[in-house]
């Protein structure tokens, strides 16, 4: 594809600002709308985005294929890892109240790192989705 | 009341796009006409004042399935003449169509029983979710009802849904994560040799 | 005229489910299997955002001095089920692409005539 001046300026500008925005989803999800999920999907098209703009190969270096597999495990062992810390300090199975001095400080943690993990997930398998897909089509 | 109308017209676009989808051929315009009706419905569930669910809808729907399906569609063209359009089908639409208007019928039957929209008193609304709403922010410090929810109150669910969406990159990565293989396509006569 | 605008979104729901099944068992291109599935799943999702609407509700998010607010577990159901609904649909591409590398075709009938079936 031969590169597209317009569409190069426009992606270098928007793509932080799609970022930050996926990090305030992620981390101010608890007092307003938002959360690992959505938090996860548009960290994830920030860098479809520049891939669709600058190429395929650009995109991977940035976030080379084994380092995505191993965040989408990453995500999901520390979900499940919060639930086993508090099985060891004596609450039950992603019961959150175990991991703070108080009540609502340990659920505010828990919701937190629960949040992160979900996050990590869902941006890692999205893009390695993306990854598949848009490297099948290259002989 | 103007709630009431935004609503209204929003459901009819989104029913005229899906006719739309259905009567198209040509599979590039039908891919973009789904980006559209992912959108519409993210507006729709601001109006239903689901502002969680809209975001996720508006980036997930409109932004990255219409990518994938776009890419399947660069990856399964026919090389010849029309490369996106819809092979026209062999068969009568009588027997769909028929299958189709029982089931549509009973299930409008169904809806006389329901509560009406938006109803507050209806049995959805007075069980837990009242629950919820009093307590979340005193049990966990969330004023967001829907974070506190999922991850808390209901944290053993979205593990096992973050499970599956795992689950769910693990197996596009067997299928096509790696490099394509040499051209095995399954020919015609290799096919009536098999049979003889 | 209420009874109208109180099971108005249900009917929707149900003709744009109706529409998604017909898609999905008329018409024998894959892709477009794929995308009539879509439309019934987003119909469900509009099933479950409907009964959680409360009239002159907020959004479930608390703040001093709103009283009435909608339903927020549908609202956590389906967040969940439209990113894994994403990861599923992305799935069934992937099959498609796999089955258009094997047999070059993507349709329906193409494909039970090279198989030999039905």
């Amino acid at each position: 594809m031969k590169p597209n001046l317009i569409l190069h300026v426009v992606a270098k500008f928007l793509i932080p600002l799609i970022i930050i925005f996926a990090l305030y989803v992620q981390f101010h999800g608890d007092f307003g709308p938002g959360g690992g999920f959505q938090a996860g999907v548009i960290f994830s098209a920030a860098l479809i985005l520049y891939a669709l703009v600058f190429g395929l190969d650009a995109a991977e270096k940035i976030i080379p294929s084994h380092i995505l597999r191993i965040l989408a495990s990453l995500g999901l062992v520390i979900y499940a890892g919060v639930g086993v810390v508090t099985l060891l300090l004596g609450g039950n199975y992603l019961d959150y109240t175990v991991l703070g001095s108080t009540q609502i400080a340990g659920q505010h943690l828990g919701i937190l790192l629960v949040e992160l993990g979900v996050g990590i997930t869902v941006a890692a398998v999205m893009l390695i989705i993306f990854f598949s897909f848009a490297g099948r089509g290259r002989v | 009341m103007i709630d009431i109308i935004i609503n209204i017209t929003l459901l009819a676009f989104l029913a005229i796009t899906s006719v739309a989808i259905v009567r198209m051929t040509n599979l590039f315009a039908i891919v973009m006409l789904f980006g559209i009706f992912s959108l519409l419905s993210a507006g729709l569930f601001v109006v239903m004042d689901a502002p969680d669910v809209a975001f996720t809808e508006a980036a997930v729907g409109a932004g990255i399935s219409t990518v994938l399906m776009l890419a399947t569609l660069a990856l399964t063209r026919n090389r010849q003449k029309n490369p996106y359009k819809e092979a026209p089908h062999a068969h009568r639409p009588w027997l769909p169509l028929f299958v189709v208007g029982i089931t549509g019928a009973v299930l409008v039957y169904g809806t006389w029983d329901i509560p009406r929209f938006g109803d507050p008193n209806s049995p959805a609304q007075t069980h837990v979710a009242r629950y919820y709403l009093e307590n979340a922010l005193p049990e966990t410090g969330v004023p967001n009802v829907v974070t506190a929810v999922l991850a808390s109150y209901r944290g053993f669910d979205t593990l096992g849904e973050v499970a599956v969406v795992f689950t769910a990159g693990v197996a596009v990565l067997l299928l096509i994560g790696g490099r394509r293989p040499k051209q095995t396509l399954k020919q015609k006569d290799e096919g009536e040799q098999d049979e003889t | 005229m209420d009874f109208f605008i109180g099971q108005y979104n249900y009917w929707v729901v149900i003709f744009l489910m109706m529409v998604g099944l017909y898609t999905v068992i008329s018409r024998g291109n894959l892709i477009k299997k794929i995308i009539g599935l879509s439309i019934f799943q987003v119909s469900v999702f509009f099933l479950y955002i409907s009964m959680g609407t409360v009239e002159g509700g907020a959004a479930p998010i608390i703040t001093e001095g709103v009283k009435l607010y909608s339903n927020p577990l549908p609202h956590v159901l389906i967040l969940t089920a439209i990113v894994v609904g994403v990861a599923t649909t992305a799935l069934a591409l992937a099959l498609v692409i796999r089955i258009k590398e094997s047999y070059g075709t993507i349709e329906e009938d193409e494909i039970h005539k090279l198989d030999h079936s039905l």
